[in-house]
């Protein structure tokens, strides 16, 4: 079977029901086995303001939300007028005849589909806001879904509402269907079924549900856009899991909560946005110091300040290899799609358990909010759980025992307060091995280098165990784009339609960022006569990270700082751009 | 109940503290009044026979955060105004621990004041020693949130122009459920505070005024000696929320120190639905496969 897609955009004002709209379509399709994947462009306006929803659906995986539109889905003119130029040829363009109107100049290859919502549902006593419901089984048909799958999404939406509302919402999706298919041709035969039902999940949820499978058993937060949701996850099953989870009064007790946890030996993780980060930072280097594992996740969005609230950006690298003062051990790791977010948790937490130390995880609004299907026997629950000589429950009597010991990995054995016999105080001062708190004996200089060399050695022993980065495509190729995180996706599929126009092109998704893998990045960078870095942000931070750990120049880049995710579309001629023009920087400014 | 502080007093003055003393002297200044609230704490632990290993003491920075550091138990010496959020990460992990915070008055009640008053609306059990010296000690000298009016530091050499917070008033009004006023100058009086504070049930707060001899040199041993006096000796009745809240307000020739209120209701542990599951700490990690497929059904 070749494969088989569609891109639908819905669009309507903040508060119209959009999200769920597209949402029950994402589940209507993954219910049918079909994969979607979907972004959300928003507002930071909880009503009005133009909300759009483009989900991309396809008989296998995919990887990014496109960058075309083949049905337009417009609950308000705002919608219409503002997209009907991104629809494909021979689209189709769904909206209610009641409340939008065609402009008299439109275009002449689209298939205008007006469903007069509100008169087909008189006798069923029609709420305007169920214009979407209307729309959605006109949908249905155009896109070919199984109808039945509309009345199982309807009744897990309003079963709360009981059992009549969930019938007159499935009688007016079927007003819907009907009169399209009376009306209109349906855009392709019937999508085929895929062998079985998926889950629609985001990056946030992802993270969370990875958690718990790794073990945490502290969440704190202080809500904060695009992290909020991994809070309301936790929110909702964190107590019947044994979770205990926390909205503390701001970013810096959120920090201080799981690092005080994390002392206590539970695995303990906090979640913000760069604004909650950067209050973050000065307790970043205390569990550095104190050698308390913490696991940070930063959503990033569009800066600086409070920026872009609602939008996506990756230009809080240089943020989190900063965090703090001082030269510290630390980790950070930049996921690269939903399943990557799930295992990066299990990850993190061993990392920061077996070297007992902050372990920063990049994510931004993009992964953290996209809704994407995965398969559910992708996700296992036996994620391996190791916690190194972190978190010890006894020592021998007859062993003197220090809590900052000298060792040759720079790790020391870490037994949990609480532990008869043993006693020790962490300190964020610097300290000997038993941890002294006086001035005297931190600051001599003797003791001093030989702290510093102790816990700066983690990061030797932990460069060892960073996985060697693989390149995706062709050993050698004439492009070599390089990203990190969740562009991946995006990159994957730029390369194999740059590839496809002749310009042969690999993918290097870089995800472990610090400690940086250099040798094996230079491996594949020297291989490559043309290096394109492509990242979310305007100065290039993932770039000169590179040339500070190699030296080596990358030949261009692509970059998009302008809140919105990168499309294939784009980076392809960003590509093209440096290649013909000989630019070295798309767009430049 | 008023008595109760007392008669504790008598029992508290000889008991043996060697199982609480820590790996080092400290190494505050002679006369510091930090002294006699880190013995009164091992007094108190010792009064209690609590198993050292059964606390933490938890702090910020400055020199009367280092205590933890001076006392045999688990310490955590964190960063300048959030012992309080570490302490109470520690708590809800492990809510078998003791865990005591202590720490200066800059830390506490300066940079530390927004998790000050939530620490104490939330009401887990922990017990915060505030050594309040009126001055930060440790940075040589500047004026701190309880610094008088008027008083001339490093950094008000013309006069402080700000009055002072009171740390007591606030407490009560944020909802503390143990609100007491030590003395260094009465270090039994002061050991016995703190071990109701502990054995509380609820956040405790036991302001002590903790002479800094080197840089204040107005509220002295001898100033204070001249004024205060214990609310026991005058039968005040700790159960009484008004009349708590005006003796918090007395300052000045006369001024109060044991305890001002206390009161019994749910604490934040009794509360939290996470400890159905049993101590966070105790708990086997990681997802049964049903419990997972449950989680994943959802998105289905
Ligand atoms: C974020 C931050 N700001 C400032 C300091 C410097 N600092 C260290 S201790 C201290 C004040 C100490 O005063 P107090 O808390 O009253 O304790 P004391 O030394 O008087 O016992 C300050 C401002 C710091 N360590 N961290």
């Amino acid at each position: 079977m070749s494969r088989q897609e569609i891109t639908v955009g819905v669009g309507g004002e903040a508060g119209e029901g959009i999200g769920r709209t597209g949402d029950s379509i994402a589940k209507i399709a993954a219910r049918h086995g079909l994969h979607i994947y979907a972004y959300n462009s928003y507002q930071s306006v909880i009503r009005g303001g133009h909300v759009w929803l483009r989900i991309r659906i396809a008989t296998e995986k995919i990887h990014n939300h496109g960058d075309h539109l083949n049905v337009l889905i417009a609950l308000n003119q705002d919608t219409l007028d503002r997209h009907l130029r991104e629809v494909d040829s021979d689209g189709w363009v769904l909206f209610n005849t009641e409340v939008v109107r065609v402009p008299e100049d439109h275009r002449g290859d689209l298939r205008y589909c007006g469903v007069p919502c509100k008169a087909l549902c008189k006798d069923l006593g029609y709420k305007p806001v169920m214009q979407n419901t209307v729309l959605l089984g006109a949908a249905t048909w155009v896109l070919q879904l199984d109808f039945s799958y509309v009345e199982g999404v309807m009744q897990d939406i309003f079963k709360h509402k009981g059992a009549p509302v969930v019938r007159e919402n499935v009688q007016v999706a079927w007003r819907g269907y009907e009169y399209a298919r009376e009306n209109f041709p349906p855009i392709h035969s019937p999508f085929p079924r895929g062998p079985k039902p998926l889950a629609v999940t985001t990056g946030n949820e992802m993270f969370a549900l990875g958690a718990v499978a790794a073990g945490c058993k502290f969440y704190a937060a202080y809500p904060m856009t695009p992290a909020s949701s991994i809070l309301h996850w936790f929110a909702r099953y964190g107590p019947e899991l044994g979770v205990v989870v926390k909205q503390c009064e701001d970013e810096l007790a959120v920090i201080n909560f799981a690092i005080g946890a994390g002392f206590a030996g539970v695995r303990a993780l906090c979640a913000t946005s760069g604004g909650g980060f950067s209050l973050m930072t000065e307790a970043i280097g205390e569990a550095a110091m104190t050698e308390t594992p913490v696991v940070v996740i930063n959503a990033m969005r569009g800066g600086p300040s409070t920026g872009l609230p609602t939008k996506t950006e990756q230009a809080d690298f240089w943020q989190l290899f900063g965090a703090s003062q001082g030269d510290y051990p630390k980790m950070i790791l930049a996921p690269t799609d939903a399943l990557d977010c799930y295992y990066t948790m299990a990850e993190a937490f061993n990392w920061a358990e077996r070297y007992q130390i902050p372990v920063l995880v990049a994510s931004d609004l993009y992964l953290s909010e996209h809704r994407e299907t995965v398969d559910p026997a992708d996700i296992r629950f036996d994620v391996p759980i190791d916690r190194g000589e972190s978190a010890l429950r006894e020592w021998p009597e007859d062993r003197e025992y220090k809590r900052f010991a000298d060792t040759p990995t720079g790790v020391s054995p870490r037994v949990l307060p609480g532990t008869p016999g043993v006693c020790y105080t962490a300190a964020t001062d610097e300290h000997d091995e038993r941890g002294i708190l006086i001035s005297d004996v931190g600051t001599d200089p003797v003791k001093r280098k030989k702290s510093m060399d102790k816990r700066m050695r983690k990061l030797r022993f932990l460069r060892q165990e960073i996985p060697a980065p693989q390149v995706i495509g062709p050993e050698r190729a004439d492009v070599t784009l390089v990203g990190w995180g969740s562009t991946k996706g995006i990159l994957i599929e730029a390369a194999d339609r740059l590839t496809r126009a002749g310009i042969s092109t690999n993918v290097l998704a870089l995800k472990y960022l610090y400690p940086f893998p250099s040798d094996g990045v230079m491996d594949v960078l020297r291989r490559s006569p043309k290096v394109i870095v492509v990242e979310q942000n305007y100065t290039g931070q993932l770039m000169r990270h590179i040339r500070a750990e190699t030296g080596f120049l990358a030949h261009g880049a692509v970059r998009k700082y302008d809140g919105e995710p990168m499309e294939p579309a784009y980076v392809v001629q960003g590509v093209k751009a440096i290649l013909e023009d000989g630019i070295s920087v798309f767009p430049g400014e | 109940m008023a008595t109760a502080v007392l008669d504790v007093i008598q029992e508290i003055r000889d008991v043996p503290v060697e199982a609480y003393e820590g790996p080092v002297h400290p190494d505050w200044c002679p006369g510091c009044g930090d002294y006699g609230v880190l013995k009164a704490l091992q007094k108190a632990l010792a009064y209690l026979q609590i198993d050292p290993s059964q606390v933490v003491v938890v702090s910020g920075i400055g020199c009367s955060s280092n205590l933890p550091g001076f006392i045999r138990a688990y310490g955590f010496h964190g960063l300048h105004g959030r012992a309080l959020p570490v302490a109470e990460g520690i708590k809800l992990a492990n809510p078998r621990l003791h865990v005591v915070v202590t720490g200066g008055d800059g830390d506490g009640y300066g940079i530390g004041m927004g998790h000050f008053i939530h620490a104490m609306r939330r009401n887990l059990d922990i017990t915060y020693i505030v050594m309040n010296n009126q001055i930060y000690g440790l940075t040589t000298g500047q004026v701190s949130p309880t610094s008088m009016k008027g008083v001339r530091t490093k950094s008000t050499p013309y006069g402080n122009i700000e009055p002072p917070v009171n740390p007591i008033a606030l407490a009560l009004m944020s909802g503390a459920t143990y609100v007491a006023r030590g003395f260094s100058g009465d270090p039994n009086h002061l050991a016995s505070l703190v071990a109701h504070g502990i054995r509380h049930r609820g956040f405790a707060l036991i302001d002590v005024f903790s002479p800094c001899v080197t840089y204040n040199n107005v509220n002295t041993y001898a100033w204070f000696r001249q004024r205060v006096y214990r609310l026991e000796d005058e039968g005040h009745d700790p159960s009484d929320f008004a009349r708590a809240v005006e003796k918090a307000l007395e300052f000045g020739d006369r001024i109060p120190i044991g305890l001002f209120y206390e009161i019994e209701v749910e604490t934040y542990e009794d509360l939290e639905p996470a400890y159905k599951r049993g101590i966070p700490v105790d708990q086997p990690l990681g997802l049964s496969p049903e419990e997972g497929a449950r989680l994943v059904q959802a998105w289905m």
